[in-house]
């Protein structure tokens, strides 16, 4: 049962946020790892590549948009969805992410029902 | 507040709005009105309701404003939207192509975010539109919704809630903290104060009417009027959009859906998805700016 279950990879540096996304995303039925920055993310992604990836922006050693970059240019790197989640809320931040590979963005602070409309507007 | 004071404001508000409380949710007067009794600097919600019982016109629009739901978001619920994208559109665009005009209603309008979400489908299908006159009216009873509605400034919740990041980017503009859709989407939008259990005839010939998540306040009478109401203004090939909870059965033999649970209903004779041919769309009501997509 759980092979069918989607699977999700939260990136943010605040241990805090990524507690809360887990419990949101573990309740809408994710199977959800985590990564502290870009580059453990990149490397969870290269062990296996996530159904989706809710992504912050600023990390320490490897931001957000480097990221998803990185992450675009791997070997199935672009079949995940990539939702950025960040208090960036300006129009040159929210486009250079989408134009970086990001399919959607969410602006902080969200809640539930702005999560599971995004993740509808992805597809997943 | 006396028993009576609770149906004489039931009473108005089925009266204005269609809006029908059941006893049990009678609470809802308490809290909600609450506001508009600190605002009139009253006693409490029984000088209100002598205020409504002398019919006093502000005080029973903020009344009605504050009891009447006006939750909404861009793109509620999707399916609709892309129903009219996908298949409304097109055979607007085959059935319309002589007079290269439609006329879409929205009721129950709020602050806005169904007929600009509307608005932007047709701008993005702008290229097929050229030289179309597209023309959405938007209702409501509400002037705090409408003012808002008008000014199409949205906040940042507002504008995560149903909207996809892309359409952020291309029509909308930061205001401080707040979003503002484009001037030319706002052109594209007449907002109304009307009254949707008044007759819509002011309104001409609408070819699309979206009346969403609105029938579920009325009693039955109310939801049966206000259907028929719908379908005299819609010629044979017109298209109309309820609620998803929302249906016509036991109401009216006028309008039948295009398919079980699809939420798009046509007049009891029109046939299939496909528009014919039909007559020229009358001028608009007059008054108004018509807006155009192209």
């Amino acid at each position: 049962m759980s092979a069918l279950r989607k699977t999700c990879l939260i990136v943010d540096d605040s241990r805090a946020i990524r507690a809360v996304a887990r419990q949101l995303l573990e309740e809408l039925g994710f199977d959800a790892r985590e990564a502290a920055n870009g580059l453990e993310a990149i490397a969870s992604c290269r062990e296996q590549m996530p159904d989706m990836i809710l992504l912050d922006r600023n990390m320490p050693q490897l931001d957000g948009i480097g990221c998803v970059r990185a992450i675009r240019a791997l070997p199935g790197g672009k079949e995940p969805k990539v939702i950025f989640c960040t208090t960036e809320s300006s129009l040159m931040a929210i486009a250079e992410a989408i134009a970086a590979g990001a399919d959607e963005y969410i602006m902080k602070p969200f809640d539930r029902e702005i999560l599971e409309l995004k993740l509808s507007m992805v597809g997943i | 507040m006396t028993a009576g004071e609770v149906a004489l404001i039931c009473d108005m508000l089925r009266r204005r709005s269609g809006l029908t409380l059941p006893p049990e949710k009678a609470y809802l007067l308490e809290s909600r009105l609450r506001p508009v009794v600190r605002k009139y600097g009253l006693a409490d919600l029984s000088a209100l309701s002598a205020l409504v019982a002398r019919r006093n016109p502000q005080v029973v629009a903020d009344v009605v404003d504050a009891m009447t739901t006006n939750e909404t978001l861009f793109f509620r619920d999707m399916k609709p939207f892309s129903m009219f994208r996908d298949l409304v559109l097109p055979a607007l665009l085959g059935g319309r192509a002589a007079q290269r005009s439609f006329r879409i209603l929205c009721a129950g309008a709020s602050s806005g975010q169904e007929p600009y979400s509307l608005a932007m489908i047709l701008a993005e299908e702008a290229a097929r539109l050229q030289g179309w006159r597209c023309e959405i009216v938007a209702i409501d009873i509400s002037t705090t919704a409408l003012e808002r509605a008008r000014a199409g400034v949205y906040s940042q919740f507002e504008v995560q809630r149903g909207l996809p990041t892309r359409l952020l980017l291309k029509y909308f503009r930061p205001v401080g903290d707040n979003w503002q859709i484009a001037e030319e989407l706002r052109a594209m939008v007449r907002f109304r104060d009307f009254n949707l259990l008044n007759d819509l005839a002011p309104f001409g010939r609408c070819d699309v009417i979206f009346c969403r998540n609105m029938l579920i306040y009325f009693d039955p009478a109310t939801k049966a009027r206000t259907l028929q109401n719908i379908a005299r203004r819609l010629p044979a090939d017109g298209f109309v959009f309820l609620g998803a909870s929302e249906t016509t059965m036991g109401l009216t033999d006028a309008l039948v859906p295009i398919r079980t649970s699809s939420g798009v209903y046509r007049p009891q004779a029109a046939t299939g998805p496909a528009v014919a041919a039909v007559a020229p769309s009358p001028a608009a009501p007059s008054g108004s700016s018509a807006a155009s997509a192209a």
